[in-house]
């Protein structure tokens, strides 16, 4: 590091722009040179291949430089070079933990590129499978923070165990526990059977409980209120100047989920809330999150109730040779992450002329360094933690 | 008072732990080689050909190499030849069949769009899991003699899918003998009224 950056980075040291409440107080006295520490890509706290270039002031980070691409694989070119078919096995690789809401939000942009008509039991088992999924994507995300925050093992493998059970519903539906490849144009690919429907109302009915023992075991617990509460403040302006969508929006006390904003599907038939935080920090966006839960088992129970009868598949919907006309289409849903949207311009041909993801992950991290300036190492990983990133996304 | 939350979270794992001594349900892992879990029906891993009949499976294939499955795929993992010669289909039509139908299982991803787009119903999605080689080349080239499995295969492995696929293929099959024979028929009565036109009833009386 030159002198020059030395002198920048130490005036902005005495006035950190970030204050929390573990922010030590640093004298100009002790200062001594910057460390630059490289954090990842091979660090298991990066939730993937994912790097942290942190200069610290003895503990404190100063200036943070996330650094991405290790995984990126071509996606939007790809999408390009494959049928418009072909891409939904793909996007369940972007964020392989919520391939449903993927898969939907893909299907979305293409029903609205063709002008096709989704039958109205398919708009029901599209919603109940994207609960599970936000049921299923918050848990681990919870069960991660915990460990990032060092509760090594007991949370997140209590998190697992029941996200293996909506994997279960996931694989004796579609096929497969991630890569579920389940929704189509038109429609989605099987009909759930009453078994299946079963099964999904146990898990509605039995989930509660598992969030009231969950909650218990973290919620009130001293020691994550100490390391959780005032790290990694968000402010709403900055949220929303970034382009910050999802939990990590709505813990700054936006009030702004697209599910009330945009109303697809068949949303507006159910009674839900939306909880907001007001600090925006990493303890309110895990609330959020266990909150949201609650609210997806009430929609969950809603819909699998009013579940009609009816066709999966729209008649008419084509699957072999299937070519839009020529235009554009944005289909947007909020997915656990946040808004995950995908941009199609179709010249006619088999395969889309432009094919444009908008990753919510990759959105939200781009205000990670504002969140740490100030913080140390330690809170920068749970910060980062908070962020619920899945790198599939983040890179494509 | 400081620690309750902490003392609550320790009851929770107490409870857990004696807990899996207990209830049986409580217990979420098996052990893997010796006990295996029963695989859902949907279950799907890498795609195989489908035989009419087992003890001659090149002979019965009934893939017609119209290579559908391979433009779709995504991955682009599949290799077809078609034949020069053409043998009696599932129907009895004469179809081509492939001379060559190579699957890359290093490349495919499982997603089940070459099943979704086969309009003869002949390639389906395999249960095979234990699939770990030595080789990463040639052993994870299928061909078609690999890749070939018996209709009564597909009915274990899923059992009711393959009965809707079964019924559709004879109602297919009767269909067509129905129309074959109709055809017959319409093409004796020809050749009857052609060969005795005296026979032919007067048009007028």
């Amino acid at each position: 590091m030159s002198a020059s950056d030395h002198a920048a980075l130490s005036s902005q040291l005495s006035t950190p722009h970030v204050g929390g409440a573990n922010v030590r107080e640093v004298h100009d006295s002790f200062h001594g040179d910057l460390l630059e520490v490289s954090m990842g890509p091979h660090h298991p706290s990066t939730h993937g291949v994912f790097r942290m270039i942190v200069t610290l002031d003895g503990e404190t980070i100063v200036k943070l430089k996330p650094v991405f691409g290790y995984l990126h694989r071509n996606h939007e070119k790809l999408g390009e070079t494959v049928t418009y078919l072909g891409s939904m096995p793909y996007t369940d690789r972007l964020d392989y933990l919520s391939s449903m809401t993927n898969n939907w939000a893909y299907a979305l942009a293409v029903e609205k590129l063709a002008g096709q008509a989704v039958p109205e039991r398919a708009e029901y088992v599209r919603v109940i499978l994207a609960e599970l999924t936000r049921l299923l994507n918050h848990t681990c995300l919870a069960g991660f923070l915990m460990q990032d925050c060092g509760c090594s093992g007991t949370p997140l493998m209590y998190a697992f165990r029941e996200r293996e059970y909506i994997l279960d519903l996931f694989e004796s539906l579609s096929g497969s526990r991630m890569m579920c490849n389940y929704q189509r144009f038109g429609g989605c690919r099987v009909d759930p059977s009453a078994d299946w429907l079963t099964g999904a109302q146990k898990l509605a009915d039995r989930y509660g409980t598992f969030l009231d023992e969950f909650e218990t075991l973290l919620t009130g617990n001293e020691i994550i209120i100490a390391r959780t509460q005032g790290v990694g403040k968000l402010s709403p302006e900055l949220a929303i100047s970034a382009g910050v969508t999802g939990p990590m929006l709505r813990a700054t006390g936006v009030n702004y989920d697209l599910r009330k904003v945009d109303a697809y599907g068949v949303y507006p038939r159910f009674d839900f809330r939306v909880p907001l935080g007001d600090h925006g920090d990493v303890y309110d966006r895990y609330m959020i999150r266990v909150l949201e839960m609650r609210e997806s088992i009430k929609i969950l129970q809603q819909a699998l109730a009013g579940l009609p009868a009816g066709p999966i598949m729209d008649p008419k919907a084509k699957l072999r040779s299937f070519r839009p006309k020529a235009g554009e289409a944005y289909g947007r849903i909020e997915g656990p992450k946040g808004e995950i949207g995908f941009y199609l311009l179709s010249d006619g041909s088999p395969n889309p002329y432009r094919y444009r993801i908008r990753p919510p992950s990759f959105i939200n991290l781009t205000v990670l360094e504002d969140m740490c300036l100030g913080h140390t190492v330690a809170d920068a990983v749970i910060i980062l933690g908070s962020v619920d990133i899945v790198l599939g996304e983040v890179d494509r | 008072m400081l620690g309750t939350g902490l003392l609550q979270g320790l009851g929770v794992t107490a409870k857990n732990f004696v807990g899996s001594f207990h209830d049986p349900a409580r217990l979420t892992t098996i052990e893997y080689p010796e006990v295996k879990t029963k695989l859902p029906e949907a279950y799907r891993n890498f795609p195989f050909l489908v035989t009419e009949n087992a003890t001659d499976p090149m002979g019965t294939l009934r893939c017609v190499a119209c290579q559908i499955c391979e433009k779709e795929c995504p991955p682009q993992c599949i290799y077809i030849e078609k034949s020069k010669d053409k043998k009696p289909d599932a129907t009895g039509k004469p179809q081509l069949f492939p001379a060559v139908f190579a699957i890359d299982t290093s490349v495919c991803m499982s997603c089940q769009i070459c099943v979704e787009v086969c309009p003869f119903e002949a390639i389906k999605m395999d249960q095979v899991y234990e699939i770990a080689t030595t080789d990463r080349f040639s052993a994870l080239l299928l061909n078609r003699e690999q890749l070939a499995k018996s209709n009564a295969y597909y009915h274990e492995i899923h059992p009711t899918e393959a009965a809707e696929v079964d019924a559709r293929l004879a109602a297919e099959r009767k269909a067509a003998e129905e129309k074959a024979a109709a055809a017959a028929a319409a093409k004796a009565a020809a050749a009857v009224a052609k060969a005795s036109p005296v026979a032919k009833p007067p048009l007028t009386a």
